[in-house]
């Protein structure tokens, strides 16, 4: 492959990163995805869209997010100083509503009144219910039976910001399903309809625009850093489902050849077992939701399901940038078991007083592993892309403590 | 030579002064025997093409008849492997009725595209639609078929413009599947004379015989297509008959059910005069 010396190429004219991503739908979703990508064209010229969303990033959201030195894990590892990007800081609690936002505002430009999503742990469901209540805007959030059944709390969230809930029973009741019905709810419903997708994956231009939209975190985090060390870390890490806190961080680091890009998916159980969510690691390429990419499937091109502790990390497939990213060779990634991650949960809670999600959980968990091949004198920042207040149930389950 | 099979049928369906019927059902729902029994029950009822849906995990274009038709397909483990050997066992004793190979990209894509052509046109198939690939993305697949002379059938819809058809119509041949309604399988019915005047314009501009398909599930609704329409295309309510057998286990009810609904439905096509 070319050396990829210029990044901000991709994705090509045909929503290509390398031989990732393009646009799988049916002709029906076609005229839909080329509207959108035209708005999109035009919204990034228009200083007043760019202005709408740096004052709602600003005074809605709470941006920029800080960059706080991680002093105590860091003397706990003794090795490379260890900064956490604050995203679990934002309004609604991740990272979810940088995009949110863009999206709905892209939707009203568009004339569209309606707008759709998909949900596994309910939080970028949350996220767009409460931009679409900020802006009076109908929402739909599609989430399968039994995500609704294991996030009540965030369900009861979405309902009182007035979404409805549209529970998915098809398949086996997770999100790629949800990602289905809300992809079949759009192509019913052409009018009026917006699709706001969660992650940086699905047909172009979403994985673009997702990224672009999330991109805020590392311009943030690379100004912050430069400011605060007057150099570039050594590495960037953060955790990946589909990718997009981690795309958003990667992408303005890019062009820094010597900031090294780390991912951690999910395993599971263990990569080598039925039950894992690490599409790089476990899965070979794919088509799925619109896009080429890396996929859980079986000999005969079927979808596997995935498994995570985190349901914000349980899809089968990655975001199509990382699946470049992973071949060219400029981004590395690793793994982390649903176990490490509960004691890395536990970790970062005591030393720091911070309580992650279980989705940062898994970067946490390989920090160790990162920092053994960083110079001891450098710098890391890690992503903590949500906070875990809605996890505690669970990780209560896990750790066997009735509440 | 494939293509001329489906080329055949239209000119016979043309010399009769009818539209076609062309009849779906999801290979291996409940089981393969039953889809061969079935497909010798739809061409003995009038059906002049039949499509073979080959079961994905993951139908985003289709309603809940046909994802159900799919998971009880996966079920009984059915392949591309086991779509093509049908064909084949099919083709065997019938060299004229179109089979038309209807599925999602991604056990395509596993298979490899030049094998999936090979394979494909081995087993006597003439044409596939593949819902995932749009012309943006099914050159891989054009380029396989060139050796074969398969069809790339493609979808359009009535949102589709004018400017769009002529990127829908480039590379494609065998018939045009026109979407009725904007949504998925099995989704209520279009008026026929609304979509007309799309429908005029997709053969204008392609060139192509034209299906449409979406909503039609009975002899009245296939009677009103067929006056528009070159072909009429049934799908989820063939589907059905495999569902109420996968309840009862009753499977040998099938291919009578489904050859009912044919004869109807053919009987219907057959009354209108497209002269």
């Amino acid at each position: 492959m070319d050396k990829a010396n210029n990044w901000d190429q991709y994705p090509d004219q045909n929503g290509r990163f390398g031989d990732f991503g393009g646009r799988y739908v049916a002709e029906t979703l076609m005229p839909l995805i080329l509207d959108l990508e035209a708005e999109y064209r035009a919204a990034k010229q228009d200083p007043a869209f760019t202005a709408q969303m740096a004052d709602l990033w600003e005074h809605y959201v709470g941006r920029p997010s800080p960059l706080y030195f991680a002093e105590r894990l860091t003397e706990h590892y003794g090795k490379a100083k260890i900064y956490f990007k604050r995203d679990e800081l934002n309004h609604t609690g991740a990272h979810k509503i940088n995009n949110c936002l863009g999206q709905v505002l892209l939707a009203m430009r568009m004339g569209k009144t309606r707008i759709i999503a998909e949900t596994g742990a309910g939080q970028h469901g949350v996220a767009t219910a409460t931009v679409c209540a900020r802006f009076g805007l109908k929402c739909l959030v599609f989430m399968g039976a039994t995500d609704v059944e294991r996030q009540k709390p965030n369900v009861f969230r979405m309902k009182l910001l007035g979404a409805e809930i549209i529970p998915v029973s098809s398949g086996t009741g997770t999100l790629k399903d949800a990602m289905n019905e809300a992809l079949r709810d759009w192509v019913t419903n052409v009018d009026d309809t917006f699709y706001c997708i969660g992650t940086a994956a699905g047909p172009h231009p979403y994985p673009e625009l997702v990224r672009d939209f999330q991109s805020i975190i590392g311009k943030e985090a690379r100004a912050q850093i430069l400011e605060r060390e007057g150099r570039l870390p050594d590495a960037v890490m953060a955790c990946i489902g589909g990718g997009s806190n981690a795309i958003g961080l990667f992408h303005p680091f890019l062009e820094d050849e010597t900031v090294r890009l780390i991912g951690v998916e999910a395993s599971g159980h263990g990569v080598e077992t039925d039950k894992h969510a690490a599409a790089l690691n476990g899965g070979e390429p794919g088509i799925l939701h619109g896009n080429k990419t890396y996929l859980l499937q079986d000999k005969a091109g079927q979808i596997l399901d995935a498994h995570s502790i985190s349901a914000g990390l349980d899809y089968p497939g990655i975001g199509p940038e990382h699946a470049f990213l992973r071949d060219t060779g400029r981004a590395e990634y690793l793994t982390c078991k649903d176990d490490e991650a509960l004691e890395a949960f536990q970790l970062c809670t005591r030393l720091e007083g911070i309580i992650p999600a279980l989705e940062p959980s898994h970067a946490l968990a390989r920090l160790p592993d990162a920092l053994e091949t960083i110079d001891p004198a450098g710098i890391l920042i890690m992503n903590l892309c949500g906070r875990g207040d809605k996890d505690v149930f669970s990780v209560a389950e896990h750790l066997g403590v009735e509440m | 030579m494939p293509t001329s099979r489906i080329t055949a049928r239209f000119a016979k369906a043309k010399s009769q002064a009818r539209a076609a019927l062309i009849s779906y059902l999801m290979v291996g729902d409940p089981d393969l025997e039953t889809s061969y029994q079935a497909m010798c029950a739809l061409r003995d009822n009038g059906a002049d093409i039949i499509e073979l849906g080959a079961p994905f995990t993951d139908p985003m274009a289709d309603g809940v008849s046909i994802q159900r038709a799919g998971q009880r397909s996966l079920k009984s483990g059915t392949t591309l492997n086991h779509v093509f050997a049908l064909a084949q066992r099919f083709r065997e004793q019938d060299r004229d009725t179109p089979l038309i190979l209807m599925g999602y990209a991604n056990p395509v894509h596993s298979l490899g595209y030049e094998a999936f052509a090979k394979h494909a046109a081995e087993a006597g198939i003439d044409g596939t639609i593949i819902v995932d690939l749009p012309p943006e993305e099914d050159q891989p697949l054009r380029a396989a078929y060139a050796a074969h002379d398969l069809s790339v059938i493609r979808l359009a819809t009535p949102t589709t413009s004018e400017t769009r058809m002529k990127t829908v119509s480039d590379g494609a041949s065998g018939f045009l599947y026109f979407v009725a309604v904007t949504g998925v399988t099995g989704a209520g019915s279009a008026d026929p004379q609304a979509i007309k005047p799309n429908v005029d314009m997709a053969r204008r501009v392609s060139g192509l015989p034209i299906c449409v398909g979406f909503g039609v599930r009975n002899g009245e609704q296939a009677a009103a297509m067929a006056s528009i329409a070159d072909g009429v295309v049934v799908g989820s309510a063939f589907v059905d008959h495999a569902a109420k057998a996968a309840d009862s286990g009753q499977y040998g009810t099938v291919p009578t059910g489904m050859g009912e609904l044919a004869k109807e439905l053919s009987g219907a096509i057959k009354a209108v005069n497209r002269g």
